[in-house]
C-alpha cells in the first residue's frame, strides 16, 4: 500500500509505505553528524592505505606503502635489539664456570631474572612456579638431590634431562621388583616397611625385621648399606623423611612394585647452551644448592 | 491468491515429500550399517529415524488443499521453532556456564573426554548461536516475511522440513562435538555430512524465504526482509566455502580441509567473522526493524538511513575476517585491509542503532512501562557499545593487548548476551502471545525479572572479562629493565581465577532469567489468565485480539 501519510507525532512525511497494517518508514535525511563521521573513517583509511602495505596488485604484490614497512621486519629488529642489550651479560655467563655466576656482583640480579623468566613458563609447570614441587616432581628448594645438587651436576641435568631418551641422560631406573615378578607381595610389604623403618616410621617392627633381609638382597646395591642413596644412580635416601611420590606405607610398597622411572624431559635444542647455564645457576641459588 | 490448490500441486507435493523422506532414510541405513565408526552409525540412524518419522506424518497427514489452505498465513513451523529456540537458549546457557566454572575451577572438567572443556565448549557456542539464535532467526523470519509481504509462506512441506531438519542438524552436530568427531574450525566444527545435511535445509529455507517475497501483495519490500535475505544468502556462501572439505571415506566421519595453512585460516575467519556479520547482526537487525517499530507503533525512523546503512554494512562486512590474524602469518596488506575496513563499519554498524532507539522518539515512555521495549531497546545499546568496541579492537595496536585475551571473550558476549541475547528475548516475548492469540503474555511483571537477572548477569560478565582480559595482556607483555618476561604463563592463569568466578556467576543469572522467559512462555501458550493484563500494552495481544484489529492475509 502506498499512500501519502505525515506522522502526527514527528511532523516528518513518512515514505508512503504501508506494511503489516502500521509499519512505516519517516522520510529523513541522514544524521549529519553518521554522515560525517564515516566520511573520516573512510578519509583515514585511504590515508593509511597510501603509509602502510594494503593492496594487492599483479604477481602476488601488494602496494608497500611510504615506508616499506614490514611487521615481520619490526619484530626481527626489536627481537635484535633485545638481544644486543642482553648479550654482554650472556657473554660474561659464558665465560664464567656455572659454579661462580652468582658470585659475580655485576651477573647476580641478571641471572635471577632471566633464571626465574625461563624457570616460570619451563620448569614451572612440573616444579612449580618457585620450584617447591609436587608428586613425582622434586622439591628443588631443599637440599635432597637425587642426581646431585653442585651447579655443574644441575646444569648436566637440564641439559639431557633424566631417562629422557637423549644419549647423555641421566638413565638408571628401579627396577619394577612387582611388575617383573623380581619381588612377591608379601616381600614388598616387608621391605616398604623396613625403608619406613629407615627414618623411624615403621608401623610393624615384626615385617620390617622380615624386609630388611630382602631389602639386603635387593636395594643396597644402589640405596647403599644405611639406605642413604647413591646420587651417581639417582638413588635417593631413604633415611631422612623426604618422599618424592608420597611416604605412606601404600606409596613406598607402590614405589618398589612400578618403580617409578619419572621422566625429566632434556633442553638441549629448546634452551641453548648459555640459558641453561644461567637456568642452573638459577636453580641452585633456590636454597638447596649444595 | 488463488482459493484452492490444484490437484497437481497437492499430488507433487506430497510426492516431493515421500521421496525425500526415503532418500534421506536410505542414506540414513547406508551409514548406519556400513559406517566405519560409531559416530557415524550413530548419525545414520539418526537420519533413518528422522526420515521415518517425516515419512510417516506426510503420509499419515495428506495435504488437503481446499479454501482454507491458503487463507491463513502458517505459523505452525514458526511456533516450533519459537519453542525450539526457548529449549535450545537454555541448554545452551546452561552448557555456557558449566564450561565458565570448569575454567574457575578445573577439576570440573570431571577427567572424563565428553565433559571436558575442549569438547563442551563448541556444544555451547553452536548450541547459543546456531541452535539459540538459529531458531529466533527462523521463527521471526518467516513470520515477518508473511506479514510484511501479505502472504503465506511458500510451500507446504517444504517450511516444516526447514525447521526440523534445522533441528536434525543440532542434535547432529552437538552429539558429534561430545562424542569426539570435529573439523577443528571454530564455529564450524560439523563433519563433512553434517555440513552436507545443513547445506540442504539452508537452500530449502533460501526458496521458501525467496518464494514468500515473490508471492508478495506489497509492492515494496520492508526493509526487515533485506537483512533476512542477505543473512540468508551470505551465510549459505560462508558455510559452503569454509566447509570445502575431502571426506577420508564417505563412510567415515573424518575429512580433511581443502585448504591448508595461512589459506586455511583466513577462509576461517572470513566465515568467522561474517557468521558474526550475517547470522548475528544482519539477521538480528531485521529482527530489531520488525519488532521494535511494531511494538512501540511509531514509524522506523530513517527510511534513508536504512538503506545506507544496509548496503554500507553488507559491502563493508564481508573485508573485515583478517582482523582475527593480526600479528600472525596473515601479509600485511591483508591485515591492513582487515583493519581499515573494520574501521569503516563503525558507522554503518551505528546506522541499525540509531534506526533503532529513534524509532522510539515520541514513545520514550514505553520504556518505563514496558520491560518488553526495555529488552528490545537496551539490545540495541548493547549493539551500538559491542560495534564501537570491535573497530577499536581491530586497531592493530589495540589488538597486540587484547588479542588472545578475555577481553576477546567480554566483547563476543556483549554482543552476544546484550545485542542477540536481549534483542531475541524481546521478539519472543512479542511473538508468543502473537502466535498462540493470546491477550498478552502470561505475566509481564515476570519479564521485568527476566530484564534485570540479564543486564546484571551481563554486567559482571563483560566487566569481568574486561578486567581478566586487560590484565592477562598487560602480564603477557611485562617486561623487567633487564628484558625478561616479568610473570610466567601460570601466574597470569592464577589472576584470572576470581574474574572466572565473577563471570560464571553473571553466566548463572543470565541463564536464571531464561528460565523466567521458559516458564513465562509456556504459561501464555496454556493460556493461563495473566495477572497484569492491564497493565500490557495493547500490542502485546494478537493483532486479531486488538480493538482495531486489521491484519489478515492477503485477499
Amino acid at each position: 500500500m502506498t499512500e501519502k501519510h505525515v506522522d502526527s507525532v514527528t511532523g516528518v512525511e513518512t515514505t508512503g509505505h504501508v506494511w503489516d497494517g502500521d509499519l512505516r518508514e519517516l522520510n529523513k535525511p541522514l544524521p549529519r553528524w553518521w554522515l560525517y563521521v564515516l566520511y573520516a573513517t573512510i578519509i583515514w583509511s585511504i590515508g593509511y592505505w597510501v603509509v602502510y602495505p594494503a593492496w594487492p596488485v599483479v604477481n602476488g604484490d601488494y602496494t608497500k606503502g611510504m615506508f616499506d614497512y614490514s611487521q615481520r621486519g619490526e619484530v626481527s629488529k626489536e627481537v635484535a635489539a633485545a638481544k644486543a642489550a642482553q648479550s654482554k651479560y650472556f657473554e660474561l655467563i659464558a665465560a664464567t664456570p656455572v659454579g661462580e655466576i652468582t658470585k659475580n656482583e655485576e651477573l647476580l640480579p641478571f641471572v635471577m631474572a632471566g633464571g626465574a623468566a625461563v624457570f616460570g613458563d619451563r620448569c614451572g609447570p612440573c616444579h612449580g612456579k618457585g620450584g617447591g614441587g609436587a608428586v613425582g616432581y622434586p622439591n628443588l628448594n631443599d637440599d635432597d638431590w637425587l642426581w646431585g645438587g653442585t651447579p655443574e651436576a644441575i646444569q648436566q641435568t637440564i641439559t639431557h634431562g633424566i631417562r629422557s631418551g637423549d644419549p647423555e641422560a641421566r638413565d638408571m631406573a628401579m627396577p619394577r621388583f612387582g611388575l617383573d615378578g623380581i619381588l612377591k607381595p608379601a616381600e614388598i610389604a616387608d621391605t616398604a616397611q623396613y625403608v619406613l623403618s629407615l627414618s623411624g616410621h615403621s608401623t610393624d617392627a615384626a615385617a620390617a625385621e622380615r624386609g630388611k633381609k630382602t631389602f639386603a638382597d635387593n636395594c643396597v646395591a644402589c640405596h647403599g648399606e644405611e639406605g642413604k642413596g647413591n646420587q651417581d644412580m639417582g638413588a635417593p635416601n631413604l633415611t631422612d623423611g623426604i618422599w618424592l611420590y608420597g611416604g605412606k606405607l601404600a606409596d613406598i610398597e607402590k614405589t618398589i612394585e612400578t618403580g617409578r622411572g619419572g621422566v625429566m624431559p632434556y633442553w638441549t635444542g629448546r634452551l641453548d647452551p648459555v640459558t641453561i647455564k644461567m637456568l642452573a645457576a638459577y636453580v641452585h641459588s633456590l636454597g638447596g644448592g649444595q | 491468491m488463488k482459493a484452492t490448490t490444484s490437484e497437481e500441486v497437492i499430488a507433487l507435493s506430497g510426492a516431493t515429500a515421500t521421496i525425500a523422506a526415503v532418500i534421506i532414510g536410505a542414506i540414513g541405513a547406508v551409514l548406519a550399517i556400513f559406517g566405519q565408526d560409531e559416530v557415524i552409525r550413530l548419525h545414520g540412524a539418526l537420519f533413518l529415524l528422522a526420515a521415518a518419522a517425516g515419512g510417516y506424518y506426510v503420509l499419515t497427514h495428506p495435504r488437503q488443499g481446499g479454501a482454507d489452505e491458503q487463507a491463513h498465513y502458517m505459523d505452525g513451523p514458526i511456533k516450533v521453532a519459537t519453542i525450539a529456540a526457548v529449549f535450545w537458549g537454555i541448554v545452551g546457557f546452561l552448557v555456557g556456564d558449566i564450561i565458565a566454572w570448569q575454567l574457575a575451577f578445573p577439576a570440573l572438567n570431571f577427567d572424563l573426554p565428553w565433559t571436558n572443556f575442549g569438547r563442551v565448549r563448541p556444544v555451547h557456542t553452536s548450541a547459543v548461536i546456531f541452535a539459540f539464535g538459529g531458531n529466533v532467526l527462523l521463527a521471526t523470519s518467516l513470520y515477518v516475511v508473511q506479514r510484511t509481504s501479505r502472504a503465506r509462506i511458500a510451500g507446504y512441506w517444504s517450511p516444516w522440513f526447514v525447521i526440523w531438519g534445522y533441528q536434525l542438524f543440532i542434535v547432529l552436530a552437538a552429539s558429534s562435538y561430545v562424542l569426539g568427531a570435529t573439523e577443528g574450525k571454530e564455529y564450524a566444527e560439523p563433519e563433512w555430512y553434517i555440513d552436507l545435511w545443513l547445506t540442504l535445509v539452508w537452500v530449502v529455507y533460501l526458496l521458501v524465504f525467496l518464494g514468500t517475497l515473490w508471492k508478495r501483495k506489497e509492492p515494496h519490500i520492508y526493509v526487515a526482509n533485506w537483512f533476512y535475505l542477505a543473512f540468508i544468502v551470505t551465510i549459505a556462501m560462508l558455510h559452503i566455502v569454509n566447509n570445502l572439505a575431502i571426506p577420508v571415506s564417505f563412510l567415515g566421519t573424518k575429512s580433511y580441509s581443502l585448504f591448508s595453512g595461512v589459506q586455511d585460516a583466513m577462509t576461517q575467519w572470513w566465515y568467522g567473522h561474517n557468521a558474526v556479520g550475517f547470522f548475528l547482526t544482519a539477521g538480528f537487525l531485521g529482527i530489531m526493524y520488525y519488532f521494535i517499530p511494531k511494538r512501540v507503533e511509531r514509524p522506523v525512523y530513517s527510511y534513508r538511513l536504512s538503506i545506507v546503512h544496509f548496503w554500507s554494512l553488507i559491502f563493508l562486512y564481508i573485508w573485515a575476517g583478517p582482523h582475527h590474524l593480526h600479528y600472525t602469518a596473515l601479509p600485511d596488506w591483508t591485515q591492513t585491509l582487515g583493519m581499515t575496513f573494520s574501521i569503516m563499519l563503525w558507522m554503518p554498524s551505528w546506522g541499525g542503532m540509531i534506526n533503532g532507539l529513534m524509532t522510539l522518539s515520541g514513545a520514550w515512555d514505553r520504556l518505563r512501562t514496558d520491560p518488553v521495549v526495555r529488552l528490545l531497546v537496551v539490545s540495541v545499546a548493547f549493539y551500538g557499545m559491542s560495534t564501537f568496541e570491535g573497530p577499536l579492537m581491530s586497531i592493530k595496536s589495540v589488538n597486540s593487548l587484547s588479542h588472545y585475551t578475555d577481553w576477546t571473550i567480554g566483547h563476543v558476549h556483549s554482543g552476544a548476551l546484550g545485542w542477540v541475547g536481549m534483542v531475541s528475548f524481546g521478539a519472543i516475548y512479542c511473538l508468543v502471545p502473537w502466535l498462540w492469540k493470546r491477550r498478552g503474555l502470561y505475566s509481564l511483571r515476570l519479564v521485568e525479572w527476566h530484564f534485570w537477572t540479564a543486564t546484571v548477569g551481563i554486567v559482571l560478565y563483560i566487566s569481568a572479562m574486561w578486567v581478566s582480559g586487560i590484565t592477562q595482556g598487560l602480564m603477557w607483555r611485562a617486561y623487567d629493565k633487564l628484558g625478561f618476561l616479568k610473570y610466567s604463563f601460570v601466574e597470569t592463569v592464577e589472576v584470572m581465577h576470581w574474574p572466572y568466578v565473577i563471570r560464571a556467576t553473571g553466566g548463572l543469572l543470565f541463564l536464571l532469567g531464561a528460565v523466567f522467559m521458559a516458564i513465562n512462555v509456556w504459561r501464555t501458550i496454556r493460556g493461563e489468565v495473566s495477572s497484569d493484563i492491564a497493565d500490557q500494552p495493547e500490542t502485546a495481544a494478537a493483532p486479531e485480539l486488538r480493538h482495531a484489529a486489521t491484519a489478515v492475509p492477503a485477499e
